[in-house]
């Protein structure tokens, strides 16, 4: 496509209609993509292949609180009208569990190292929230910066980003404190805004122009964006949690020995939910599965957390044995450690901790007690 | 390039060192180049079983055998501790930021190791005698928790009698017929000399004796920077992806696992990290 063309698709937001919902979808599919898209299963909004529009969470909403998540069903056409449940993207990229290398031994005792191969068919994605944008830029740097992650790689590679915009945060949600949303900026290739009647499109990449070139559609209009922003804004004002700032390192750090860390130890069962829904965290752990017959093993490695016993174990002796510890050690890198190793906080805000924490702990509630005093711009990037 | 996929490497030789301590002499077998720093280390993978981080004690130059000192702790180097000459493991590496080998050109060099023989200190002594005329003179104190674990007694006693080389020994608890000091390590820095200004300490063992070797030698006027160490940690992926490595922000694989004392200084005193 011409330069021209390109610019002019993309600086024109358009108008997909409801009902051509569809047409996206299935353009997506032509140009050989597996579409992912939110749906309900099990009593909570997941990403599960997509083939019609009807199958996405139309009517749905959620109410969030810490320790609970709950869907029910209101009066609205929307398909979008709530915020993100339990998944990110990461389960698709930084998978729960992957093999890395399978070796066999033969009767000579000749070890045979083979790399397994990726199953790299491109992903479509259709419903991703800017805070997991802002997440999947993080995760992108720790696995392809210095030493590229070969499996994250190739599931990354041919990433189609189809983005919407927030406009249903949900009380957990705190996106507007870091920095990563509701309104998703960049990093898609397409991005939508749901209004009742359909949704404003807009284009953030090549890729993107020349699939919704194909689907003809008509510019959105003033008064259409001015609806689209406004709904957006309205549920940035509506998000009533925050973080002290958006660098705690110094605060943090010169916390270590703060009481709170023990109360809230107390509470926490270290359980690992809120790693394994943490959109960024990257912990995982090699295991080995050998064959049966002994003639061959697979070196798989698995999502670990900073809250298990063994994240931190070198033989015999337990780096972190306490609770308290590895609680500690989770928010002082998640919210410290991160800026020097990122440039930045490893917190976007999606509030996914907090609502499936089967106690309820509340990292906004834990950072601003531990860091009481800290304030507002304690502290820069 | 994956950076995950272990080579394979055949057992040359095997030598009991203790009770619990063996070294291993490996060959790569696909005849790719191998190269390492002093400091460094690799992942060695015993078949079925797993990986486990294992410094780099050595290399022969001409065959290209590496040297690898194991301590059976745990299911995998035990497994390693059963193997025998000709039989097969992976190995890939060499990770990590090795020993300030290049600041302590012309310089006298203060090994300070504790609790077993530590093969990442073994490294800096064969590098310094490797290339003797660009380090100053070599002083060893080692200490161990009981004279029987002293690896490579016979090793000591050949670097002692090298012109240059100062090895000073301590053990905890000595068995008859031991002539070192029986105490810490640290106490032996009252018997020896160095002089601040032309001197770089390398630290390696368990963590209350480097901190307590880094103060020590401070307090006797070392700089801060003139004060590394080795650390320990749990580590998966050699390749600052796993994060178990991880001390505050440094992953210790990547960005260890020698540290400058000024890097680690808090947080080697701070329990949980
Ligand atoms: S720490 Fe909690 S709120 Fe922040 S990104 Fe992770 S899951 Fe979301
Ligand atoms: S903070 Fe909550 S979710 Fe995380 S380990 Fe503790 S109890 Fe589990
Ligand atoms: S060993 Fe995996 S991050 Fe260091």
């Amino acid at each position: 496509m011409r330069g021209s063309v390109i610019n002019a698709i993309m600086s024109v937001t358009r108008f997909l209609p409801r009902n051509a919902m569809q047409q996206l979808i299935d353009a997506l599919a032509t140009s050989g993509y597996r579409v992912l898209g939110p749906q309900v299963r099990d009593g909570a909004i997941l990403y599960d292949d997509l083939q019609e529009a009807t199958a996405l969470p139309g009517g749905w909403t959620d109410d969030q609180a810490p320790g609970s998540y709950r869907l029910s069903q209101v009066d609205t056409p929307r398909c979008f009208a709530w915020a993100n449940g339990p998944q990110a993207l990461k389960p698709e990229l930084f998978r729960a569990r992957e093999v890395l290398w399978r070796v066999s031994r033969d009767e000579g005792g000749t070890l045979r190292f083979q790399q397994e191969e990726v199953d790299g068919r491109p992903l479509a994605v259709i419903g991703v929230r800017a805070c997991d944008i802002a997440a999947l830029r993080l995760q992108d740097r720790h696995f392809l910066d210095n030493i590229s992650d070969p499996y994250y790689a190739a599931h990354r590679r041919d990433l189609f980003v189809v983005a919407v915009h927030c406009s249903y945060p949900a009380d957990t949600c705190f996106c507007v404190s870091t920095g990563d949303g509701p309104r998703a900026e960049s990093g898609f290739d397409v991005a939508l805004g749901e209004l009742d009647d359909g949704f404003l499109v807009e284009v953030g990449s090549e890729r993107g122009a020349q699939l919704i070139e194909g689907l003809a559609l008509d510019p959105a209009g003033e008064s259409r964006q001015e609806q689209l922003q406004a709904g957006i804004d309205d549920g940035a004002r509506r998000q009533f949690r925050q973080l002290p700032s958006r660098n705690l390192r110094d605060s943090l750090f010169a916390r270590l020995e703060h009481p709170r860390w023990e109360t809230v130890a107390v509470r926490c069962l270290a359980c690992g939910n809120c790693t394994s829904v943490c959109p960024t965290c990257f912990c995982h752990a090699e295991q080995e599965t050998p064959s049966l017959d002994g003639m061959d093993s697979a070196h798989v490695r698995e999502w670990d957390s900073c809250f298990s016993e063994g994240h931190a174990y070198l033989h015999g002796f337990q780096v972190r044995p306490e609770i308290r510890q590895r609680y500690r050690q989770w928010l002082v890198h998640k919210l410290g450690s991160w800026h020097d190793q990122y440039g930045r906080s490893g917190c976007v805000g999606c509030g996914r901790c907090i609502a499936w924490c089967p106690v309820g702990i509340d990292i906004t509630e834990e950072a601003n007690v531990i860091c009481d005093g800290a304030g507002p711009g304690g502290g820069d990037a | 390039m994956n950076a995950y996929l272990p080579r394979e490497a055949m057992i040359v030789e095997r030598t009991e060192e203790s009770p619990d301590t063996f070294t291993l002499q490996l060959r790569l077998t696909d005849g790719e180049p191998y190269s390492f720093a002093p400091g460094q280390f690799n992942m060695l993978y015993l078949y079925g079983s797993g990986e486990v981080p294992i410094s780099i004690v050595g290399e022969d130059r001409q065959s290209g055998v590496l040297t690898h000192t194991i301590r059976a702790l745990g299911r995998i180097t035990n497994g390693l501790a059963a193997l025998r000459p000709g039989d097969r493991i992976g190995l890939r590496g060499p990770y990590g930021r090795g020993w300030p080998m290049q600041q302590a050109r012309n310089r006298d060099v203060i090994v300070v190791t504790g609790g077993l023989g530590c093969a990442p200190s073994v490294s800096i002594i064969h590098h310094v005698l490797e290339h003797r005329g660009d380090y100053g003179h070599l002083t060893i104190l080692q200490g161990v928790k009981h004279t029987d674990d002293l690896i490579w007694r016979e090793q000591y006693e050949t670097w002692a009698a090298l012109p240059d080389v100062t090895v000073l020994l301590a053990a905890d608890v000595a068995s008859p017929g031991w002539h070192g000091h029986v105490g810490l390590v640290t106490a032996l820095f009252d018997q020896f000399r160095f002089e601040p200004g032309r001197s770089i300490a390398m630290l390696c063992g368990p963590e209350i004796m480097m901190r307590a070797a880094a103060d020590g030698l401070h307090f006797r006027g070392l700089p801060a920077d003139a004060i590394y160490l080795s650390m320990e940690r749990n580590m998966q992926c050699a390749v600052g992806h796993c994060g178990h490595c991880q001390m505050g922000a440094s992953f210790v694989c990547r960005d260890g696992p020698v540290f400058g004392w000024p890097e680690v200084r808090e947080l080697l005193g701070t329990r949980g990290f």
